[in-house]
């Protein structure tokens, strides 16, 4: 399998890949798996409708990772995709995931991915996921992501999940259920400019005695774009969570930041901070006085505060 | 050569009405010598700091820099000609290690020097260089940090806004020693240091007191130092709770 330097261009964004993977791997290109292999522990099994896959990690197994990236380049294509993931007993996992949209016409792109993590007990998964979009076109470059996390007993796992760029209509929903001695910690970064829009929906349930739930939320919104975000933290039992929300707002942008914390039991201890601002005056001064020029400056402490 | 000519500088006051912070100030700065600016607060010391790096701009005068003209340089042109400034509270980034700043300040830096710099002010690149500078680390590990960028731009002309303040014992007699050993007798650098502490103004070859925007008087810590003792000896019980000196 080849691929065209545009698709290159969109996986090394997305995924830092130069080339096909070694091991287990799904790649998808304009609606179909062209890349699906598996490895001695890890099975990856398309669906039936060739609309996803399960994958599937054996007990016990430590140290691998999955790329699973997903393009479109085909102008107006717009999917739906179901991936089930099973992370085996104590195993240890990393997965990169991540979409990539280069749409240069009029009509709208729009990949809409389900993914369900049920990670079994004592089990370690690491899962980042980056969104991007370009292409000079008026349509639209959309993506609505849906994820659903299951941590069983003891288990754990790291979120990381980025818009880049170029992403003009989101729709982010993440439900998660924590089990006895689980931790989750979601890390989103989302960046809009122009028009686009944004809205994240993070709700984290911890239903096992001590669970806990993280939380942590960047972005920027510049020009005239809109964001929201909404994090509820839900904590039936004794557990412990926090949320974070941390936002630059620059130019005409608008940002809702609405956190929420229910606890359910007294021994539920959960906490939110959120702040909206501008750049500081004086780190813009800093950095110039360091030889950047304004621009320069703008754009360090983005990059920083979105990394 | 730093030259400030008829340099004036009005604020906005309390009342609404202009209030001049610095009146017609006229200052010459040597390459090789290491300059003290002291005097009470809010007597213009911090501004004409922020004057040199561009960070204000005067209402009228001129600054010059190896006699070019620079009063209307932006902040960042004028960093590239030479002039660098440790701010007395340097702001906290989220996301940016000490090492992105460090190799903002010095482009192309290597890992030696970079590490060197680090060492200089006390920090073990092992344990900092990776760290943000953020919220995560002190008052003192921040100022630190500042004086480390500083050090690493090796600059023309390097201004120092009180790197006493917030700042450990044992860290200022490391700075003494690294100003000293950097700066004096550099034929390549103008030094300037803003500064109440006595230990600092003992490496100075030239000591400025500034008060109400003006120079009120000027010389060697010799010919000054009754003018100044009372303000540097309350100061210096201030950051040390008892008055303290090193030999150097």
């Amino acid at each position: 399998m080849k691929f065209d330097n545009l698709s290159l261009e969109l996986l090394n964004t997305i995924s830092n890949l130069t080339k096909i993977p070694n091991g287990a791997a799904n790649i998808r290109v304009d609606g179909e798996a062209v890349v699906c292999s598996s490895s001695a522990n890890v099975t990856i099994t398309p669906r039936e409708d060739g609309q996803g896959f399960t994958l599937e990690v054996k007990p016990g197994t430590i140290g691998e990772t999955v790329h699973v990236p997903v393009l479109l380049t085909q102008t107006g294509l717009q999917e739906t995709v179901a991936n089930t993931f099973i992370i085996g007993e104590n195993s240890d996992i990393t997965i990169i995931a991540g979409c990539g949209i280069h749409n240069p016409s009029h009509n709208d792109s729009r990949h809409d991915g389900i993914h369900e993590f049920i990670v079994k007990p004592g089990a370690r998964l690491k899962y980042v996921e980056k969104h991007y979009g370009q292409g000079q076109g008026q349509g639209k470059r959309i993506m609505n992501p849906t994820t659903k996390i299951n941590l069983q007993s003891g288990a754990s796992a790291e979120m990381e999940m980025t818009q880049i760029k170029g992403v003009d209509d989101t729709f982010r929903s993440t439900i998660a259920r924590i089990e006895d001695k689980a931790s989750l910690k979601i890390i989103e970064r989302l960046m809009t400019d122009g028009d686009q829009s944004a809205e994240s929906d993070v709700q984290i349930n911890i239903v096992g005695k001590a669970g806990s739930g993280q939380i942590l939320s960047r972005s920027v919104a510049r020009d005239k774009s809109i964001q929201v975000f909404k994090a509820a933290l839900v904590g039936r039992v004794e557990c412990t969570g926090h949320v974070e929300c941390d936002s630059i707002i620059m130019d005409n942008a608008r940002i809702s930041s609405i956190p929420e914390l229910v606890a359910e039991d007294s021994e539920a201890v959960l906490t939110h901070e959120a702040a909206i601002g501008k750049i500081a005056g004086e780190q813009l001064i800093k950095l110039m006085s360091l030889g950047l020029t304004e621009q320069e400056a703008i754009d360090v402490i983005l990059d920083g505060f979105l990394r | 050569m730093l030259k400030l000519e008829n340099l004036c500088m009005t604020v906005n006051g309390d009342n609404g009405q202009g209030r001049e912070i610095i009146r017609g100030l006229n200052l010459e700065f040597e390459k090789g010598k290491i300059y003290a600016i002291t005097g009470p607060n809010g007597g213009g010391k911090t501004s004409i700091a922020k004057l040199v790096m561009g960070i204000f701009k005067p209402n009228s005068g001129h600054i010059y820099l190896n006699d070019e003209e620079i009063t209307n340089l932006s902040i960042s042109d004028r960093a590239h000609r030479g002039i660098t400034y440790a701010f007395q509270q340097p702001p906290r980034f989220k996301g940016l290690t000490i090492e992105d700043l460090i190799k903002i300040a010095r482009p192309g830096i290597d890992q030696l020097a970079l590490r060197g710099a680090m060492r200089d002010v006390g920090l073990c690149p092992e344990d900092y260089l990776m760290r943000d500078v953020g919220p995560g680390l002190s008052g003192g590990e921040m100022k630190r940090v500042e004086i480390a960028q500083v050090l690493a731009r090796n600059a023309k002309v390097t201004i120092f806004d009180e790197p006493e303040a917030g700042v450990d014992l044992w860290t200022i007699q490391k700075l003494i020693g690294i100003l000293y050993n950097k700066f004096k007798d550099n034929p390549e650098s103008i030094t300037i240091i803003i500064t109440h502490n006595e230990n600092i103004l003992r490496i100075c070859d030239e000591i400025m007191v500034i008060q109400n925007g003006l120079v009120q008087a000027r010389g060697t810590r010799e010919e000054i130092w009754h003018l100044i003792k009372d303000d540097v000896e309350c100061k210096m019980k201030e950051q040390c709770g008892e008055l303290l000196t090193y030999e150097i």
